[in-house]
């Protein structure tokens, strides 16, 4: 539906530039992909969340999720992901993502809505996982280039029975 | 699955000789024979803890669960009682509901329309002529399952014969009724859960619960993303805590002693992380007994309680464990609120969950991963005894069972002892 609705704006489109959101998206995904969580953490701002749910429905402060990070906790995770003290994460799964199929949801002052799919595969122990997300970002413009303020993985089986993970979606 | 999964396996040794009061054996992880004689010996002759009561709050209510291998439904009938049935048609066995929870006057097979009733009566089969006029639908119910409940966790068993739920729990009642006051005057509620596999054998998470030996090294990072006064009240072995064995395989590892009744001691000083939640409580206009009871309730129980087999009530939260193979168990962490409490209460709740539980936890992956390590390292050395002696040095009698230091397997030994009796039978 709003791949339709983005088709019928091509002014917005042109504005936001489509290529550079997909390029932001593209850098971070690589960012991940390489454990260069104190890049990652530069890519937000102070007030927004990072959020894994598990069921339907966007209030995610009354819920419970996989994940709901404001900026200290995001900090704290990253931490923990550092220290090394984690057997989870220390050495941390391997992983290789792909996001694609961009969709360009809205756009409200220097707010912008933007949606896509990412797989990521993992590999530990030898044995490799797939998982699949909808992503939707909320992405301002600062100063200092694109940020996200907001950045919702929605995985397919997020109700359902999932394995532990030592990484970020 | 590939035919190999089919072949016989052979269990070579009585399963009662694979356990020892201080240690146990390898095969216990790993002898798909004697998974099997365990589903049939434990899961189908004892209480199976499958829901809360507030979970199907309301006449119609319904929720998935499993009794061992087998899947059920949780309902609350018309009539207010809770029925669990096996989840089979009468007629050719397709699951009559694959909605994981939700609201329903009836069930319905997909396969030929048979209908039936909340409490897993056959109300109704399309073109019923051909079955003859002696077709008798009384006796085409749904399987259901005995049913008990304590404290509004509900259990379920196959066995029609076994003791009543409150004579098997025992001693673990007055633990559990300590457990719920983290209500903080309000009745306790599900509010959401994580569920997750790991590749493990269920005894690997059985033994888990009352481990308290393992939670400085596991969850290290957890505890250093704490601020010094939480990490302070994480600091179990400091303090006068302790592990009990309960009888019939239950047992309790005492973490926070000052936090095993929850009505007491509210004049202590509210914990820098509650601070907050606290003042949001004052502003709301609650009066500062209600607000420390409700602050004190929030972070939960200071002891884990582990129900044998399947589960736990610890902190804040059920764990409860399904066994899917040999190798594989599935978890739940259910995340418990008051029901009717405070919103900024139960909030503080599931952000404390998604702190610690889940599969993005600062704990929960880190037990994944040393379960894991278990399952993989008993794959060597098959012939090495797995140790369950920790802490016999000095344990003593307890007011219901064996009791040894925080730090000691008589958690395990409860579990292993309750399972050496089921499996000789």
């Amino acid at each position: 539906m709003s791949g339709i609705k983005t088709m019928e704006r091509p002014s917005d489109l042109n504005s936001i530039g489509l290529q550079e959101l997909t390029a932001f998206v593209w850098r971070e995904a690589d960012i991940l992909d390489r454990c260069d969580y104190d890049a990652w953490l530069a890519l937000w701002t102070d007030d927004g969340h990072y959020i894994v749910p598990i069921g339907p429905g966007e209030n995610y402060e009354d819920q419970v999720n996989v994940c709901y990070d404001d900026a200290k906790m995001r900090k704290m995770r990253i931490e923990r992901f550092q220290q090394g003290f984690s057997i989870s994460s220390a050495p941390p799964a391997d992983t290789v993502r792909t996001v694609s199929r961009f969709v360009l949801d809205r756009v409200d002052g220097d707010e912008i809505v933007l949606r896509c799919a990412e797989h990521v595969v993992e590999n530990k122990f030898g044995r490799q996982r797939l998982y699949a997300a909808n992503l939707t970002y909320t992405l301002v413009r600062t100063d200092g280039g694109l940020k996200i303020r907001d950045k919702v993985a929605r995985l397919l089986n997020s109700e359902g029975e999932l394995t532990a993970f030592s990484y970020l979606f | 699955m590939s035919l190999d999964h089919s072949q016989p396996h052979q269990c070579q040794a009585r399963p009662q000789d694979l356990v020892e009061h201080d240690r146990v054996q390898t095969p216990l992880y790993e002898d798909a024979a004697l998974f099997d004689e365990e589903m049939e010996k434990i899961f189908a002759h004892t209480w199976v803890f499958v829901a809360h009561g507030s979970e199907v709050p309301e006449k119609g209510s319904f929720i998935l669960s499993w009794v061992g291998l087998q899947p059920v439904i949780v309902v609350r009938d018309r009539k207010g009682d809770i029925n669990v049935l096996v989840n089979r048609c009468r007629h050719r066995a397709a699951t009559v509901c694959e909605v994981k929870k939700g609201k329903t006057s009836s069930f319905q097979c997909p396969y030929h329309g048979w209908g039936y009733g909340l409490d897993g009566s056959l109300r109704g089969v399309p073109y019923p002529e051909q079955y003859g006029e002696d077709f008798d639908k009384a006796a085409l119910s749904m399987k259901r399952l005995r049913v008990d409940s304590y404290q509004n966790m509900i259990f379920a068993t196959l066995d029609e014969s076994i003791e009543p739920l409150a004579e098997f729990l025992g001693p673990a009642k007055k633990w559990i009724d300590l457990f719920m006051k983290q209500g903080g005057g309000y009745p306790v509620k599900v509010l959401g859960e994580h569920q997750f596999t790991v590749p493990m054998n269920w005894k690997i998470q059985l033994e888990n619960t009352t481990d308290a030996y393992h939670f400085p090294v596991v969850h290290k990072s957890f505890i250093q993303s704490l601020d010094k006064e939480a990490e302070a009240t994480f600091n179990f072995f400091d303090k006068a805590g302790f592990v009990e064995d309960l009888g019939n395989g239950h047992s309790v590892a005492v973490m926070i002693p000052e936090l095993i009744d929850l009505d007491e001691n509210l004049d202590d000083p509210i914990p820098e992380r509650f601070a907050e939640l606290a003042q949001a409580l004052r502003d709301e206009g609650f009066e500062e007994q209600k607000v420390r009871k409700i602050v004190r309730a929030t972070g939960g129980a200071g002891f884990n309680l582990n129900l044998f087999p399947n589960v736990s009530l610890s902190l804040a939260f059920f764990r409860v464990l399904r066994p899917v193979s040999v190798k594989e168990t599935a978890i739940r962490h259910v995340c418990l609120g008051m029901d009717g409490g405070p919103a900024a209460a139960n909030r503080m709740r599931m952000r404390l969950q998604e702190h610690f539980q889940g599969p993005m936890g600062f704990g929960t992956p880190d037990d994944a991963e040393v379960w894991e390590r278990v399952q993989r390292g008993t794959l060597g050395g098959k012939e090495l005894p797995i140790l369950v002696n920790r802490g016999l040095v000095d344990e003593v009698p307890g007011v219901d069972g064996p009791r040894g230091h925080l730090s000691a397997e008589t958690g395990m030994r409860a579990s292993y002892q309750m399972w050496k009796r089921m499996m000789a039978q």
